[in-house]
C-alpha cells in the first residue's frame, strides 16, 4: 500500500506563502485561538490530551500529560519556551515551520498560554537561523498590529507576549535545562532534575517547554479536535509528523505522514529508493543520537514504542540513510566527534569519555588500533551511558554501542587490515 | 578610542532589558548586538557589554566564550561554514570543503591575510535534507558540489553576494 501523505502541517507545496498573515489567516488561520478561548484551560488540556500529542523534541513525552505538571496556584509568573535550537544531525522539520509557516507555532503558543495561563512566551532559536529569526520577528510584529498579541489578544482581555530569543551556537542548548540556563545568560550547561522546569524552570518559575513541531501540532487539535488529530496516528501516539529523510536516497527531503507509517515504505516510496539503486546498509531512525538499525530492521511502523520495541528509537524523525559503500568506522567517527566536541564538560564520564571514543575511532579508521580497542570502545561507552546529568551521555554512546553490535565486521576489518577497506566514491547524487 | 555602541544599538539594547526579568538575560542578545557593531567581541568589546548592562566582566566572558558563534578573534568579511555532520558528510561535504580549502588556500580555522575569508567547518544546521550545506554569513547555499563551492567563491569574490549581505 502506498504511503499516505497530507499536507495539514507540511504546506510548501500548495505555492503560498503562509508567512504573510492575510494568506495565513485565509486558510483558516487564528480560528483556533478563539475557539480554545472559549473552551478555557482545563478543555484544551483535556483535548490536548485526547489528541495524544507526543513531544515531537525527540523524547515523546506527552504533551497534555506535561501541561499537567504545571502548578495551578502559584503566585509566579509562568512560562512557555518554544525548543526551536533544532541541532539534532539529520533533523531539519523545524527549520519548516520557522522559515514557512512561522504563525502556526505563534497560533499554538497562544492556546497554550490560554490553557495554562501564561502571558510570557519565549522561542529559543538556534543562532544559525538569522532569516528563520527575523522571520518569526516579523510574524510577531504583524500579530501585534492585528490586535492577535499584546494587552488583548483577539478582544479575549487576555495578555500576551511572543518574544524570540537567540542562541548562540551550541548543540547541548537543545537540552531544555541547557536551553534555560542559556535563556537567563548564562553557559548552556543542564541541570539536574529534580526540580523539573514545570516548576521550577525558567527564572525560577513554573516553566513549559515544548518543541516547535509540538506546539504548532495544537491549533490542529483544537480546530478540528483531539480525537481527529488523534485518529491519524496511532493509540497513545496521535496526529501527523513531519519525517526528514537525508543521506543516500533519491529524493532527500520533508514529507508529512501518520505516526505509524511504514519506515521502510517511507524510504523507498516517499523519498525514492537508494542512490545508485544500491542495497542498503543502514539506518539511523531519528536524528543522529538514535542507535543505528540495520535493513532488516527497518519493516516498521514509526511509532514511539515500536521504534523502541525495535531496539532504536524515533527521536525527531529524522532518517538517515545510508548505502552499501559507507564505511561505518568512517560514519560513526562524524557522530563521536561531534558529541566530544558538544560535550558542555559538566560530567567527567562524558567530558572524558567522548574524546576518547572520538580518538579511539579515529584510531581504528587509520589502521593504528589493536584487537583490544574494540571492546575498550564499548566499556568506554558503557561506562557514559546512564552516568550523567542529561541525556548527551546517553546521546553519545548508543550510536557507539549500536555500531560496533550491528556492524562489527566493518570495524574488525579496518584491524585485519590495517586501514580502512573502503575506498570506493561515495554515491553520486543529483538535486531532485 | 575607548569603544562605544551607537544610539541604534543602545536603543536596541534598551529594547531587550524589557523583554526579560533579569538583566543577566540580555547578555546573550546584548553580545548579539556588540557583535553585530563591532565584528568581533574583544576584551574591551566585553568590558562594555559588562558596564551597559551592569554585570560583573567574569560573567559575561564565562557566557561569551561558551558559545562558538560569538567570536573571539576577527572573522573574514565572508565567514564560509562547511556543514561536516553525518547527512551532509554522506553526500560529500569533504569535497566541499577540500575544494574550499584549495580555492581559498586555507585550512579550516584560518582567515585569509586580506580579511576576505574565514574557512570553518560546523556541526549540523538543521537543512540535512538539501545538503551538502554551506553557511556563508545569513545565508544558506544548499545542495553543494565541489563545483558549486568554486563558483559561488568566485561571486563571493567579486563581490557579488548572493542572496544579499
Ligand atoms: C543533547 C540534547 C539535545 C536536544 N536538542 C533538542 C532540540 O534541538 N530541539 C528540541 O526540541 N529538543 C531537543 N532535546 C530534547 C529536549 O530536552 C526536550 O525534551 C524537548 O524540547 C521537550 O519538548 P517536547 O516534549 O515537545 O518534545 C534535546 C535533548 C538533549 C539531551
Ligand atoms: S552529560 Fe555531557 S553534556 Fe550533559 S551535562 Fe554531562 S557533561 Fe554536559
Ligand atoms: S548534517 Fe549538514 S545540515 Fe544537518
Amino acid at each position: 500500500m502506498p504511503v499516505q501523505t497530507y499536507n495539514y502541517l507540511l504546506r510548501d507545496k500548495d505555492g503560498k506563502d503562509y508567512r504573510d498573515l492575510a494568506v495565513y489567516k485565509a486558510a483558516g488561520g487564528y480560528k483556533a485561538v478563539l475557539k480554545a478561548h472559549a473552551m478555557g484551560s482545563e478543555a484544551i488540556i483535556a483535548e490536548v490530551k485526547t489528541a495524544s500529542i507526543r513531544g515531537r523534541g525527540g523524547a515523546g513525552f506527552p504533551a497534555g500529560v506535561k501541561w499537567g505538571f504545571v502548578p495551578k496556584d502559584t503566585n509566579k509568573p509562568k512560562y512557555l519556551v518554544v525548543n526551536a535550537d533544532e541541532g539534532e544531525p539529520g533533523t531539519f522539520k523545524d527549520n519548516y515551520y520557522l522559515s514557512q509557516d512561522p504563525h502556526r507555532l505563534l497560533e499554538g503558543c497562544i492556546i497554550t498560554a490560554f490553557a495554562l495561563d501564561i502571558h510570557t512566551v519565549y522561542i529559543y532559536v538556534r543562532g544559525e537561523f538569522i532569516h528563520q529569526i527575523a522571520t518569526l520577528d516579523k510574524a510577531i510584529a504583524d500579530c501585534h498590529k492585528a490586535g492577535i498579541l499584546g494587552k488583548d489578544v483577539l478582544g479575549t482581555k487576555f495578555a500576551l507576549e511572543i518574544h524570540t530569543h537567540s542562541g548562540a551556537g551550541a548543540y547541548i542548548c537543545g537540552e531544555e535545562t541547557a536551553l534555560l540556563e542559556s535563556l537567563e545568560g548564562k553557559p548552556g550547561q543542564p541541570r539536574l532534575k529534580p526540580p523539573f522546569p514545570a516548576v521550577v524552570g525558567a527564572f525560577g518559575c513554573p516553566t513549559v517547554i515544548n518543541n516547535v513541531e509540538t506546539i504548532a501540532s495544537v491549533p490542529l487539535a483544537i480546530e478540528h479536535g483531539g480525537a481527529w488529530f488523534a485518529g491519524l496516528g496511532v493509540e497513545r501516539d496521535g496526529g501527523t509528523r513531519i519525517v526528514g529523510v537525508s543521506g543516500h536516497v533519491k529524493r532527500p527531503g520533508l514529507f508529512e505522514v501518520g505516526v505509524g507509517a511504514n519506515m521502510k515504505d517511507v524510504i523507498y516510496e516517499l523519498a525514492g529508493g537508494i542512490l545508485e539503486d544500491r542495497p542498503l546498509k543502514a539506518v539511523i531512525p531519528g536524528g543522529s543520537s538514535c542507535p543505528v538499525m540495520t535493513p532488516d530492521e527497518i519493516n516498521v511502523p514509526m511509532t514511539i514504542d515500536a521504534i523502541r520495541d525495535a531496539g532504536s528509537m524515533l527521536g525527531t524523525c529524522g532518517i538517515i540513510v545510508m548505502a552499501e559503500g559507507t564505511c561505518m568506522v568512517r560514519a560513526l567517527a562524524r557522530l563521536s566527534h561531534f558529541y566530544a566536541h558538544e560535550s558542555c564538560g559538566q560530567c567527567t564520564p562524558c567530558r572524558e569519555g567522548t574524546g576518547w571514543m572520538a580518538r579511539i575511532i579515529d584510531d581504528i579508521e587509520a589502521g593504528r588500533a589493536r584487537q583490544g580497542d574494540l571492546d575498550t570502545l564499548v566499556e568506554i561507552a558503557d561506562q557514559i551511558g546512564g552516568n550523567t546529568i542529561c541525556a548527551l551521555g546517553d546521546a553519545a554512546s548508543l550510536p557507539v554501542q549500536s555500531f560496533l553490535q550491528k556492524f562489527r565486521a566493518d570495524f574488525q576489518a579496518h584491524i585485519d587490515h590495517g586501514g580502512c577497506p573502503f575506498d570506493g566514491p561515495l554515491p553520486r547524487w543529483t538535486r531532485p | 578610542m575607548a569603544q562605544a555602541f551607537s544610539p541604534q544599538a543602545d536603543a536596541d539594547i534598551e529594547a531587550i532589558l524589557q523583554r526579560y526579568p533579569t538583566r543577566l538575560a540580555a547578555l546573550i542578545p546584548t553580545l548579539w548586538v556588540a557583535q553585530r557593531e563591532f565584528g568581533w567581541l574583544a576584551e574591551e568589546t566585553m568590558e562594555l557589554v559588562a558596564r551597559r548592562l551592569d554585570l560583573p566582566p567574569a560573567k559575561v566572558i564565562s557566557t561569551a566564550t561558551f558559545y562558538t558563534m560569538f567570536h573571539k578573534k576577527p572573522v573574514g568579511r565572508y565567514h564560509v561554514q562547511v556543514c561536516k555532520n553525518i547527512s551532509c558528510y554522506l553526500r560529500g561535504s569533504d569535497e566541499v570543503t577540500a575544494r574550499a580549502a584549495k580555492k581559498l588556500g586555507l585550512r579550516p580555522g584560518e582567515t585569509s591575510a586580506d580579511g576576505q575569508f574565514t574557512l570553518e567547518e560546523v556541526e549540523c544546521l538543521a537543512a540535512c535534507g538539501r545538503g551538502p550545506v554551506v553557511q556563508v554569513n545569513a545565508d544558506y547555499h544548499e545542495w553543494q558540489t565541489a563545483e558549486t563551492i568554486e563558483a559561488l567563491l568566485d561571486r563571493l569574490a567579486a563581490g557579488d553576494m548572493p542572496g544579499g549581505a
